[in-house]
This record gives C-alpha cells, sequence and structure tokens, in this order.
C-alpha cells in the first residue's frame, strides 16, 4: 500500500506530462489541418516538436534545479528572472569588448577561451548575488521573500546600468549553438544546453539525495529547530543553499544569452513565477522539507509542452495562461490530497 | 440508579486496513467526572474524536439521555452538549476574552454583536474567576486562565458533556489543583466531564469512575475507589509491571562536566554543579522555575550571559560562546521537551531523523557522500533495540504515536554517543510502556559511564530513576542531595518556596 503510494506520489507529474502531451498529440492529429486545409498530416510526437519542446525547457528547468533547493529548504528566490537577465548582460558586455579586440577575434569568431571566460563569469556575477541574499537572510534575519523581492528590483537594475539600459550587441561566437534545436554534429540529437540539464539533474539528483548537504536542506526545511539542535550549521548552510540558486539561475542566465545571442537587461521579466511554478508542479513544497529535481524538471516540460502545443494548435495566448494556472492549482492540490490520503 | 447521560454501545472505527475502534462501550452518569485511560494509541483519541463528532463511527451507537443521536460534525456536536476541550487550546488568541467566548455564536441585533455579559458573567461565577478580565487578548493570558476561558465558553453553549484531553500537561502543580476544583464544580452543577490524562495520580484523585482502553477495545470499567493504580497500569500495558523503574547498577565515577556560576537573571541565576561519570542527576521544580532554561544553555540553545563550562579534561569554556553544534562536538546532546516542535522533524523519516546529528560519519572520508547502507543498517539497529513501532526507517515520524517518536529522538541521542546527556520531560505525554523502556534506557546509559540531567515533572519518575537530585526555584538551584536524602515533602517545599 504504501510502497504503491510512494511510486504514484513519485509518478504524479509524469503522468500529467504524458496526459498533456497525449491531448496534443490527439488534437493536432484530428481537429487541426494544415496549410493545405487536410486534417490528420500535424503530428505532435515528431522528432522536431520533441526536440523543440526540449530547448524550450532548458532554461526555465535549469534556474528551477537551484530553485528547488532553495523551496526545499524552505525558502523561496524572487530574483531568479533578474538574475538569468544579469547573465544575459555579463556575458554580452564581456563578448563585445572581445570583439573590438582582434586579438581576441579568430574567423570573425570571439576566440572560445574568452567565450568560456564570458560564460564562466556570467555564471559567478548570478553566483554572488545569490550569495548576498543569503547573507541578508541570515544577518539580517529577513524572511527570503522580502530580500530576494529586493534583490529582483536590485539585480534588474544593476544588469540595466551594466548594459547602459539597452540591449548589448555580441560579436559571432559558439554560445547560440549551444541552443540549437538542430545541432551539429548530427549525434548531438537535442540541443547542447539539454545535455548540460540532465547531466545537472543528475549532478542535483545525487547532491539532494545522497550528500550530507542535501540531507541538510531538507532538515531545514523540515525543520529549522531540529537542524540548528542537531548541530546542524543553519546560517551556513543557508548561504550555501541561495549561492546554489544563483548559480543555477546564472547557468540558465547563460544559455537565455546563447538563445537570444544578445545580452538583454530587460529579458526575463516574471520568470521566475514560471520557474517557481515548474518547482511546484513537480511536487515542491513552500512550506519546506518536500520537493525533487527531476519533478520541478518534470514541472519545466509540462509548461513547454503547454507552450508548444498551444501555438501548433493555434490556441491564443491567454488559453495557456489560463490552462498554466490551472494546472498549478490542481497539481498542487492532487498532491496535498494524496498526502492527506497517506495518513 | 440515575439514569446515564451519555452512553456508547459498540463503536467501531477503522481507517483503512488499521482497526482503531473495536466495539468500544462507554457509559458516563450525570454529574460525575469519567476517566478515559489508555496508552498512546490505544484509541483515546480517536474514541472523543467520535463522540464529538470529528469523526463519523463505522458501527455503533451513541446515546444522550437514552435517545440515539447522530452527531455528525463537530458543530452538531456542540448544540447536542457535547464539548471537547482539546490539550492544544482552541482558542483565538487574539481575539479578546470576551470575544472567545461566545465566538461562533454571537447573537446579533441589527448585524450589531450583542452582548452576552449576564450568560458570560453566570459561568464564569460557577469556574469561581468572576474577575477574569474580559477585554484583555487572550494571547496575553496564562496558559491555565486560557484554558478556564475554554471551559467557560463550553459552559455558554450548554455544554452537557465535557471532553478534557490531557488538561493538565502544561499546567503548574498550583493550576492544576485550581483546575480539578473547577472539575468539581462542573461535577456538583450536573455536568459530566470526560477525563482524559497520562497522569493516573490525577486521575485517582478526580476521577469517579473509569474505562480502560487497549488496542482499540474496552479492557475494563469500574468506580475509582474500588481500584488502584498499579491495577490499572495492568490493564492499560495487558501485563502486570512489576517494576515502574527498572534500574541497571551503575557506580557514580570522575566528574564529567561542571557548570561554574551560569547566570542569565533572573532565570537562571548563578547556577554551579557538577555532573560525574554514571550519575543520573535530577532536577525537579515548578514549570518556569527555570529547569529548562538551564539545561537549554548547557546545550547553547540560548546563550547565558555568565558561566563556565567544562567538560571532563577538555578547557574550560565560556558560556556565552556555546552553540548546539559546538556543544555536541564537546560531547553533550539534548532531548527537547518539545518533540515536535523542536526534537524531531516529524515530516522527515524515522532515518533522517535518528542520523541528523551524526550525519558526517555515515559520509565516506573527504566527500560529502553518503554510505546509505551503513546508515540503514544503523537505524535498523536502533528500530530493533528501541522496540519502535514503524512499518520501516523510511517511514516519517509524524506517523508514529509519541511514545515512538520519543524513542526515535532518544535513538539520535544514542546514535550521536555523546558522554554527557541532557533529556528534558522525556516521558511527557508518552504512554507507560514506552515510559518505561525510556528509564531502562536511561539506567543502561549511567551503567555506560555516562552522565545524564535528567529534568522532569514528574515526581514519582525523578525519585524513581535518579540518583542525585537539586530543586529549581525561581531560577536559583538547591544544592544536589543523593536521591535517599529527599523526601517528596522536601522537594515540594523547595520547589514553591524556596527554602
Amino acid at each position: 500500500m504504501k510502497q504503491a503510494a510512494r511510486i504514484l506520489n513519485a509518478l504524479g507529474p509524469l503522468l500529467g506530462l504524458a496526459f498533456v502531451f497525449g491531448f496534443f498529440s490527439y488534437y493536432l492529429y484530428y481537429h487541426v489541418e494544415d496549410a493545405t486545409g487536410q486534417a490528420g498530416t500535424l503530428r505532435f510526437w515528431d522528432a522536431y516538436t520533441v526536440k523543440t519542446i526540449l530547448q524550450q525547457t532548458v532554461i526555465i528547468a535549469i534556474a528551477a534545479l537551484g530553485m528547488t533547493v532553495i523551496i526545499i529548504s524552505g525558502g523561496i528566490d524572487l530574483s531568479a528572472g533578474s538574475l538569468v537577465a544579469l547573465g544575459t548582460v555579463v556575458v554580452a558586455v564581456i563578448l563585445k569588448e572581445a570583439g573590438a579586440n582582434p586579438d581576441l577575434m579568430a574567423d570573425g569568431q570571439v576566440v572560445s577561451s574568452v567565450v568560456w571566460k564570458a560564460a564562466i563569469w556570467g555564471v559567478l556575477a548570478c553566483a554572488l548575488c545569490g550569495l548576498l541574499s543569503g547573507v541578508m537572510i541570515v544577518g539580517l534575519r529577513l524572511v527570503p521573500f522580502i530580500v530576494t523581492l529586493g534583490m529582483m528590483q536590485i539585480v534588474r537594475g544593476v544588469a540595466k546600468a551594466m548594459a547602459d539600459n539597452t540591449t548589448v550587441d555580441t560579436p559571432s561566437n559558439w554560445l547560440a549553438a549551444t541552443m540549437d534545436i538542430e545541432p551539429s554534429p548530427h549525434w548531438y540529437s537535442v540541443a547542447p544546453a539539454v545535455w548540460l540539464m540532465l547531466f545537472l539533474l543528475v549532478v542535483m539528483f545525487v547532491v539532494l539525495r545522497y550528500t550530507v548537504f542535501g540531507r541538510y536542506v531538507f532538515a531545514i526545511g523540515s525543520n529549522e529547530a531540529t537542524a540548528r539542535l542537531c548541530g546542524v550549521a543553519v546560517n551556513f548552510q543557508r548561504v550555501m543553499i541561495y549561492t546554489i540558486g544563483g548559480f543555477f539561475a546564472g547557468v540558465a542566465g547563460v544559455l537565455q544569452y546563447s538563445s537570444l545571442t544578445i545580452g538583454d537587461p530587460t529579458a526575463a521579466v516574471g520568470l521566475e513565477l514560471d520557474i517557481i511554478a515548474a518547482v511546484v508542479i513537480g511536487g515542491g513544497s513552500l512550506s519546506g522539507g518536500a520537493g525533487s529535481v527531476t519533478g520541478s524538471i518534470i514541472g519545466a516540460l509540462m509548461m513547454a509542452t503547454l507552450r508548444n502545443g498551444c501555438t501548433l494548435a493555434g490556441f491564443p495566448d491567454y488559453v495557456r495562461n489560463i490552462v498554466v494556472g490551472g494546472i498549478i492549482i490542481l497539481a498542487v492540490a492532487i498532491d496535498q490530497m494524496r498526502h492527506a490520503k497517506a495518513k | 440508579m440515575t439514569e446515564p447521560l451519555l452512553q456508547l454501545n459498540g463503536i467501531c472505527k477503522t481507517f483503512g486496513g488499521t482497526r482503531a475502534l473495536h466495539n468500544v462501550n462507554l457509559t458516563v452518569l450525570p454529574g460525575e467526572v469519567h476517566a478515559l485511560i489508555g496508552e498512546n494509541g490505544a484509541g483515546k483519541s480517536t474514541l472523543m474524536k467520535t463522540l464529538s463528532g470529528a469523526y463519523t463511527a463505522d458501527a455503533g451507537e451513541i446515546r444522550l439521555d437514552g435517545k440515539p443521536i447522530t452527531i455528525g460534525s463537530p458543530a452538531n456536536g456542540r448544540r447536542l452538549g457535547v464539548a471537547m476541550i482539546y490539550q492544544e487550546l482552541n482558542l483565538a488568541p487574539d481575539l479578546t476574552v470576551e470575544e472567545n467566548l461566545t465566538l461562533g455564536m454571537e447573537r446579533s441585533r441589527l448585524g450589531f454583536i450583542r452582548s452576552e455579559k449576564s450568560r458570560i458573567a453566570e459561568a464564569l461565577t460557577l469556574l469561581e474567576h468572576p474577575d477574569l478580565p474580559l477585554r484583555q487578548t487572550v494571547r496575553t493570558l496564562p496558559i491555565a486562565l486560557q484554558q478556564v476561558v475554554e471551559i467557560a465558553r463550553a459552559l455558554i453553549c450548554n455544554a452537557r458533556v465535557i471532553i478534557m484531553d490531557e488538561p493538565t500537561s502544561s499546567l503548574t502543580a498550583a493550576d492544576t489543583q485550581a483546575l480539578f476544583r473547577t472539575i468539581k464544580r462542573l461535577r456538583d452543577n450536573g455536568i459530566a466531564v470526560i477525563y482524559i490524562s497520562h497522569f493516573l495520580e490525577e486521575v485517582l484523585e478526580i476521577a469517579d469512575t473509569y474505562t480502560v482502553l487497549r488496542d482499540g477495545e474496552t479492557v475494563g470499567t469500574g468506580r475509582m475507589a474500588d481500584t488502584t493504580i498499579p491495577e490499572i497500569i495492568e490493564r492499560m500495558v495487558g501485563r502486570a509491571l512489576t517494576d515502574m523503574f527498572p534500574k541497571t547498577d551503575h557506580a557514580i565515577g570522575d566528574v564529567l562536566m561542571r557548570v561554574e556560576g551560569m547566570d542569565d537573571s533572573p532565570i537562571p541565576r548563578d547556577v554551579t554543579f557538577e555532573l560525574h561519570r554514571g550519575e543520573i542527576l535530577g532536577i525537579a521544580g515548578l514549570v518556569g522555575a527555570g529547569r529548562s532554561e538551564v539545561i537549554r544553555r548547557i546545550f547553547g540553545l540560548e546563550r547565558a550571559k555568565k558561566g563556565r563550562l567544562t567538560i571532563a579534561a577538555r578547557p574550560t569554556c565560556e558560556m556565552n560562546t556555546l552553540t548546539p553544534g559546538r556543544a555536541l562536538r564537546l560531547g553533550i546532546d539534548f532531548l527537547s521537551e518539545d518533540r515536535k516542535e523542536e526534537g524531531l522533524a516529524v515530516n522527515m523519516s524515522i532515518r533522517a531523523n535518528t542520523t541528523l546529528s551524526s550525519l558526517r560519519r555515515f559520509a565516506w572520508p573527504r566527500t560529502g557522500l553518503l554510505n546509505l547502507r551503513r546508515e540503514y543498517a544503523a537505524v535498523e539497529n536502533w528500530i530493533r533495540e528501541m522496540n519502535i513501532r514503524c512499518a520501516g526507517p523510511d517511514q516519517p515520524v509524524a506517523d508514529l504515536s509519541g511514545g515512538n517518536q520519543q524513542k526515535v529522538a532518544m535513538g539520535r541521542i544514542l546514535e550521536q554517543g555523546d558522554d554527557v546527556i541532557l533529556l528534558d520531560e522525556p516521558t511527557r505525554g508518552i504512554d507507560v510502556g514506552s515510559k518505561v523502556e525510556i528509564y531502562r534506557l536511561v539506567s543502561r546509559l549511567a551503567a555506560e559511564g555516562k552522565g545524564i540531567v535528567f529534568v522532569s515533572s514528574y515526581l514519582p519518575e525523578l525519585l524513581g530513576v535518579c540518583d542525585t537530585l537539586a530543586v529549581m526555584h525561581r531560577g536559583r538551584m538547591s544544592p544536589l542531595r543523593k536521591i535517599g536524602d529527599w523526601t517528596e515533602q522536601d522537594i515540594m517545599t523547595i520547589a514553591t518556596s524556596g527554602a
């Protein structure tokens, strides 16, 4: 009984995803006509659509990996969207400077080592902001909601300042290729960023499930007083948690740049809510102590599937908004019912 | 013979696959205090929730004044005259006493709430608290008075049966006596009180009749005057408890911990004592005397302004630098009196709770990676050893009964294996069987050469378990004496008057 309930628990979001995917497969095939006015030719389950959905998932999904850790610890990070924008700007500013220096260019492309440097600085800048949020939460004893609400504005402002309040154009470089839906070489099959997402998923799965740090994250979210009583350095762990959150938002920011190929300080406005939604759909509890990185990725996939499906089916955007909203509420309601039954 | 006011016949209730109640009978006469006794998990709470309307029974009938009734919901229960007063009081803390008293039954005139002064006054007079400040917010009242507010509210809605679930668990001795006077007043006014408590001495003092539940069945009922505590315990646990306080022989050794001049005036005030290896040191005193405050400061959960702490051969440290992490490294461990809010992360598994403080030992060297196989083995070992009733190491602690939860908390301390163990009310709110196991464990730990500080509000267990005892009064600690040199009289005298 208990075992079955646990399996169902883990599968819940996956079933939801399968249902959404199945619905669009059916609907597109039977009810939507192609350009020649014929139904029965559009397939949702073809390789290109799936690759597109995966590529569109990446940014939210990677940021959601960090957000999952934060939410399990009982916190929240409202600055994630601004961090993504900051990431794009940091990367773009460094690349733009490189573009002005002929030594750093080869064949009209930015030299690879400089691209790496830009990406790493983009990630580090965001991790540093996360660290700052963590230090303020711990040091000023403020709730994460307030600190990250403030950071949301501050980081956005810093990004705008760095970008001189406009978008930052960059010379061409290999980062853009990481978000190619049809990558080369061909055997990559999906955008390289998707592989990065899977790799980071495995890393975070192991971290949360099989490390001391992961256990402490759950302990702090379940009951901070107990964690403290058991000698867990709660403050230090908190700072680590927000730093990790910032780190993942930074990776998402670099990929957002790759997708846009410009630095845009006004990018990703409101993205933090999509990220939080992915975590919540995947079983994360805003009161802490529960959540899983696989669930969060599935949540992100579900939202990308909806976005893509609605576009292909020709639904207006508002339909997608309403459906995503409904799914968030439904996912949490079902989760709660399952828990109530288990007791 | 008087007609029964309330009768429960053949009540059955199952949850999923577990049988919580089976053919339970309970008869309560008007104007009597009826004790409902049983270990945790025996079905008392389920039965009372059935009676108050929070649950619906699968089978059986409830009769009020001889007429069968269906209760359906707590609101309807109240209307029928059955009021439940839970252990955690059910008041709106930010409303005033008066607002709480009439909450949910405000009668309005032209939409404005009409004052119910006369009925409130009547109820409070009956409870001998006519001067309760009606305009004060409930949050600012002491627990004992909040309880009076709850009882008064039951009276105002014309309750004829009042169920009290562990009403004295957070009361001082004096407040308990006041509550008993209140209960007697209720009884004399023809109201039936169903009294649930773990404190059998209290039950013996206040109840007229009793019913014992075990594993969801009625195993005994009768008049309190015709029975004894050992007889009741035997019924509760289904076996004779030959020895409530099993002792393993232990010799007292060298000084293990020295606390010097701990001060956080007014509480605690200039506390100095020594704990030896193999010593079980009891601290008695009234609630608020500073017992928990002393051991919480030794563990660094709160910082003492002044005071020094020395553990065995280690260098002395200032107490204002202590944190729980540092205390654990010094070899001090602590059991919280508040299992649910502090002692355990109840949503986490037994496994995670047991190894939380010693988790680093289960990691591969130089990595943060856990060796789960070793962790499972260790936890399964404690589950067996401590006889924790559970589905397995991954079961959330919240699913366990109070006694088993406390064993998990003790399991963590055993796994941690520190030399100094501070126990704050280790047997509060747990069943007799689990209590005995905790006593046995404490005694065994002393035999292993550990030093234990045992804080409790329950004198018989202090006298039964400890080797030495000190009594606290208003933040000050009396000198330690051997347990044989204390009488209950002495202890109560110091606890209440300080001399």
